[in-house]
Formats: structure tokens, C-alpha cells, sequence
């Protein structure tokens, strides 16, 4: 038997049903591997003695029908756990302790995951290369000073560094599939209304979902089988024949019609990315599927799109940040001098930003020109993707216009960071999944990813095609273990 | 179009988050390049285009208005900034 944190996490689960290990010595082993790994600053919140005695509470009365048994985890810290704190990676919430739990995590528990921490991510997911969060930036484990991607940052720096077997992160315009794609790991974003948005920190309500991230397409399956149920309470929660993903999943996809949208390609896009994309291509002909070339129109108005919607929403539910009932508070004169101080002093400057142009677009007399005209453009994109899927099952384009970047690199040029999100944006926008596989690396040997996009409800095809590229592609992580002393 | 400091000192108003000079000037001019990139959308005529509010195409459902969470002050209180037993407390409103 390899290492445990080497394991994946259908591997652990195996290794737990057969008694092979205890869910202690699991867990002990990625608290171990993660109190080595500080310099990485993926965790905002350890948990680690209360996952000891969850796991050795489990081992005494072990229940191996469950589908997480025993399974130390650790997930981003958007999602409210109950008494522990939870902050978005903000300041505002740098004390906040949830009375409640979201639903996807209470999924995962009643699965008989155990919580190992809360993972860093840009301040209440807004941002690509988890630089934005109060808690500081996140190290990504392929090397020093380079960026983990965002806003799942944390989470996909502890799933490639093996700090936790798998994680859950949520993805608004690309947050759980770019930051998978710099670090060399698998994430999905599934269709809108999968997967409950109770409990989670809201950024744009349209847009948000949480999703899987795993070291491998079946880990991924498992997680989403565990996390996707349908939810009262969240009026956007959609009831729909959810598969057993993982039990379905299957590597034979001859015949499956997949999409090349030409306006994918664009304009300064690195030879290394379309080279890619190219040999992305040959592996899912290699696969048996069918390759079709489609046109996505308005493809290249998402992200101004996304730039407008995602604000506005945002401005809105980030207005309950007014130092009255929760979170910090700063001292004013009055009423209205304690709200403005509160909030300049307990949000970051893309969060302020994001406002701004939020409030600026719903305000009087320009809510036409930008809100209402975002979303009818909106529309115009999605009837791009229900046009092109009269013709194919599933789309296939790169993850990312480049791999990861270094530190600072673009933390002062707002466009420039938002660019980052081209590939990923269209799919929130028109509700669909969408996974990020890694699928080679560039010439420094930083990972690169492929995005399968599928039909709305149809995780398991994309599952499927990203399992049968998967095997095809035999993509290995060039990691050192640099962090560790 | 362009951003001005006194469209920005408007928005911080709005938006409830105090801005001093040198934060309004670098305000201004990150909100002038993204307000520059979006301007792409005039390029599309949207005239007759339905706007898009919700990707789920589905009613919102209705439910019993019952009450579900019961007796959860303390929880409700437990987080407030400023202790009080029985009430969030605020900066004085009335003179």
C-alpha cells in the first residue's frame, strides 16, 4: 500500500471498507502532511483535534456503507460549517462562528466525511489567483511564487499539495476550474441548480455553485454523487434525476459528438495553449467520439457580460455587510459614518471595486444602458450553447488562456486578472457544467487544463468523456515537495 | 465615457464605503478601464432580445408558511459585533 496522502480518495475509501487503515490513521496523515505545509497558507481555519476525535469516534462504531467513510476533508471557506468559524477570506468575517451548516457540507458529513480545516480563497471568491484574500496569498505547490489560481485557490493548492484527499470549492466564473487547471488537478462545475447555494457565502446569486475537486475524474464523480441533492431551501435548487455518478461512470464514449467552437480561439492565445487544445482533439477522436466544429457567436462578450451581472449581484448581497449583526465593526460617529468606515475597513480593494461598479450599474438612469443590456446579451449567449448542442453533446476548449502566473504579476491590473476567466465565464453565464481536466504543461512544466462543457443536467457525459480522456492523456504532476523542510 | 471623482464620490455614497482622495483618484481610473472594456457590449443590437434573469427555467416553488427555526435568539445574537442580551446595539440615531 502507497503513502497514504498519496492515495486517492476512491483508494482510501477501499482501503477504510476493507479495514485496511482506520479513519485515525487517515486523518492523522493529512493533519500531519498539512501542520508540514504552512508555507503553502492553503488552510484559513484549522480543525485538526476535533477531526482526530471525530475519527476515532468513527473507527470505534465504523458505518462502511457510507460513501465517504470516515474521510478526513478539508473545503474552501465559503461554506458556513456550524461553531466554526467561517470567513470568506474577509476581514468583515474575520470573526464570524455560523449557528448553522450549509447543505453541501452537511451532505458530505452525513456521508461520513470529517472536517480537517477551511481553505483560503480570494475575499468572498472575488478573484483568479487567491491574491485577494485577507488571510494572504496561497503558495501553489507546482512552485514557489506562483499563483494557485482562484478563487478556489486554497482548495485546489490542498488537493495538488495532498493536504486533503479531495475538496469542495464553488465556481461563479471559472473559481473551481482555473485554479484546477494551474495546479494540475480535476474540478467541475456543475449545471445551476445542482447543487444546493444554503449556507454558502453568496457572491452573485445567479452564477455561484459549488463543485468537486479531486486529483482524478472518478474522485470528482464520487464527491458531486455526495454533494448534489435537491434543497428546499434554496428556491433556485432544481429537482432532477441525479445519477450515481461514480457508479455510472464510463470510459466508453464512441460516437459522443464533441464541439470545437472557433471563437475559442483567440486573439494572442499562447501556441502552447492551442497545441493543447489540438492535442486535446486527437485524444477524444482516439476515444472514439465524433468531432464537430461549431460557432459559439457572442463568445467574446461574456466577460465584459460576466463584469456587469457578477457586480451587481454582488453589490446587492454584500449590502448586508453593515457592521449591525454579524462581523466586524468599525467605530463612527453615527449610524451612517459606522456603516461607511465598517465597510471600507472590512472589505479589500477588488471587493470595493466589485461594488462600486456594481452599485454603478444598477443606479439610476444607467440600468438600462449596462444591467438590462447584460442580461439580453446574456440570453444571446446562451442560445449560442442551445443552438450548438442541437448538434453536439459536449464542448471542448481549453481551461485557461495561459498556466499559472507568478505572485503579483497582475494583481494591479484589474482587466488584465479578469482575462483570466475568458474560457469559464460563458459557461456560468448559460447555467451549464463544465469540468477542467489537466491535460499536459507548458514549457516550464506548469499545467495546463482542458474544459469539457456540457448540456444542462448532464454531468455524467462530461464525467465520461473527461474519464476515457483521462486514461488517453496519462497526465503525471510535476511536483517536488518544495514547501516541505 | 469617463468615471469622474465626483460620479465616484456618488457610488461611494451609494455603496456605504467611505473614500478618501487617493483611494477615489485610483478608484476612477481601475473603474474607467473595466467601464473601457465593457463598452464591447454597444457593438450588439439587443432590442428584441428577452433579458435573461434566471438560467433555471423553472417557477419558483411555493411552500406552507410555516415557521421552522424556533427559539434561536441567542443564535441570532451570537455574532453581533457589540454585545447586548437582548437587542443589536447601534450607534445613537435620535438626538
Amino acid at each position: 500500500m502507497s503513502e497514504i496522502t498519496k492515495q486517492s480518495l476512491s483508494e482510501l475509501v477501499k482501503n477504510i471498507k476493507d479495514k485496511n487503515l482506520s479513519s485515525e490513521e487517515v486523518t492523522k496523515a493529512f493533519i500531519d502532511r498539512s501542520e508540514k505545509s504552512k508555507e503553502l497558507n492553503a488552510y484559513i481555519t484549522e480543525n485538526y483535534s476535533s477531526a482526530l476525535e471525530n475519527a476515532k469516534k468513527f473507527d470505534q462504531k465504523p458505518n462502511l456503507e457510507l460513501k465517504l467513510p470516515g474521510i478526513p476533508m478539508a473545503v474552501k471557506d465559503l461554506f458556513c460549517t456550524k461553531d466554526i468559524r467561517t470567513t470568506a477570506g474577509s476581514k468583515i468575517l474575520g470573526n464570524f462562528v455560523p449557528t448553522y451548516e450549509s447543505t453541501v457540507t452537511q451532505n458530505l458529513w452525513d456521508e461520513g466525511a470529517i472536517l480537517i480545516g477551511k481553505l483560503n480563497c480570494d475575499e468572498f471568491a472575488m478573484g483568479s489567483s487567491n491574491e485577494t484574500s485577507f488571510f494572504g496569498n496561497v503558495q501553489n505547490p507546482i512552485d514557489k511564487n506562483l499563483v494557485p489560481g482562484g478563487s478556489s485557490g486554497g482548495s485546489a493548492s490542498a488537493v495538488a499539495g495532498q493536504l486533503t484527499p479531495v475538496t469542495i470549492g464553488t465556481d461563479t466564473g471559472g473559481s473551481i476550474r482555473q485554479p484546477a487547471s494551474f495546479t494540475g488537478t480535476v474540478g467541475l462545475k456543475p449545471t445551476y441548480g445542482s447543487c444546493s447555494r444554503y449556507g454558502i457565502v453568496a457572491f452573485a446569486s445567479s452564477l455561484d455553485q459549488a463543485g468537486p475537486m479531486a486529483q482524478n475524474v472518478k474522485d470528482c464523480a464520487l464527491l458531486q454523487e455526495v454533494i448534489s441533492t435537491y434543497d428546499p431551501k434554496d428556491s433556485t435548487s432544481i429537482e432532477f434525476k441525479r445519477n450515481e455518478y461514480s457508479k455510472e461512470l464510463t470510459n466508453n464514449i464512441k460516437g459522443k459528438k464533441i464541439g470545437i467552437p472557433k471563437e475559442y480561439r483567440v486573439e494572442g492565445m499562447p501556441k502552447e495553449i492551442e497545441d493543447l487544445w489540438q492535442k486535446g482533439i486527437e485524444f477524444a477522436k482516439d476515444c472514439g467520439a465524433q468531432i464537430v466544429d461549431i460557432t459559439l457567436p457572442h463568445t467574446s462578450y461574456a466577460l465584459p457580460t460576466y463584469y456587469i451581472v457578477a457586480p451587481a449581484e454582488a453589490s446587492s448581497n454584500l449590502a448586508r455587510y453593515d457592521g449591525v449583526k454579524y462581523g466586524f465593526r468599525a467605530k463612527g460617529e453615527n449610524l451612517t459614518d459606522m456603516y461607511e468606515k465598517t465597510r471600507s475597513e472590512g472589505f479589500g480593494d477588488e471587493v470595493q471595486r466589485r461594488i462600486m461598479i456594481g452599485t454603478y450599474v444598477l443606479s439610476s438612469g444607467y440600468y438600462d444602458a449596462y444591467y438590462l443590456k447584460a442580461q439580453k446579451i446574456r440570453k444571446l449567449i446562451k442560445n449560442d450553447f442551445d443552438e450548438a448542442y442541437k448538434k453536439v453533446d459536449a464542448i471542448l476548449t481549453p481551461s485557461t488562456p495561459s498556466s499559472a502566473f507568478k505572485i503579483g504579476e497582475k494583481k494591479d491590473d484589474p482587466v488584465s486578472m479578469y482575462l483570466n476567466d475568458i474560457f469559464t465565464v460563458p459557461v456560468n453565464l448559460a447555467g451549464l457544467p463544465g469540468i477542467s481536466i489537466p491535460a499536459g504543461h507548458d514549457t516550464n512544466g506548469y499545467p495546463l487544463g482542458l474544459q469539457i462543457i456540457g448540456k444542462a443536467f448532464d454531468e455524467q457525459s462530461i464525467l465520461n468523456i473527461a474519464y476515457a480522456m483521462e486514461e488517453k492523456i496519462k497526465f503525471k504532476n510535476k511536483i517536488t515537495d518544495w514547501w516541505i523542510k | 465615457m469617463s468615471i469622474d471623482l465626483k460620479t465616484i464620490k456618488h457610488i461611494s455614497k451609494l455603496s456605504r464605503i467611505s473614500v478618501d482622495e487617493q483611494k477615489a483618484d485610483k478608484l476612477a481610473d481601475d473603474l474607467n478601464s473595466i467601464f473601457k472594456f465593457i463598452e464591447k457590449l454597444n457593438e450588439l443590437k439587443t432590442d428584441n432580445v428577452e433579458p435573461l434573469t434566471s438560467v433555471a427555467e423553472t417557477n419558483l416553488k411555493l411552500r406552507t408558511d410555516e415557521v421552522k427555526s424556533k427559539d434561536i435568539r441567542d443564535q441570532i445574537i451570537k455574532n453581533s459585533p457589540q454585545d447586548n442580551e437582548d437587542y443589536f446595539v447601534v450607534p445613537k440615531v435620535i438626538e
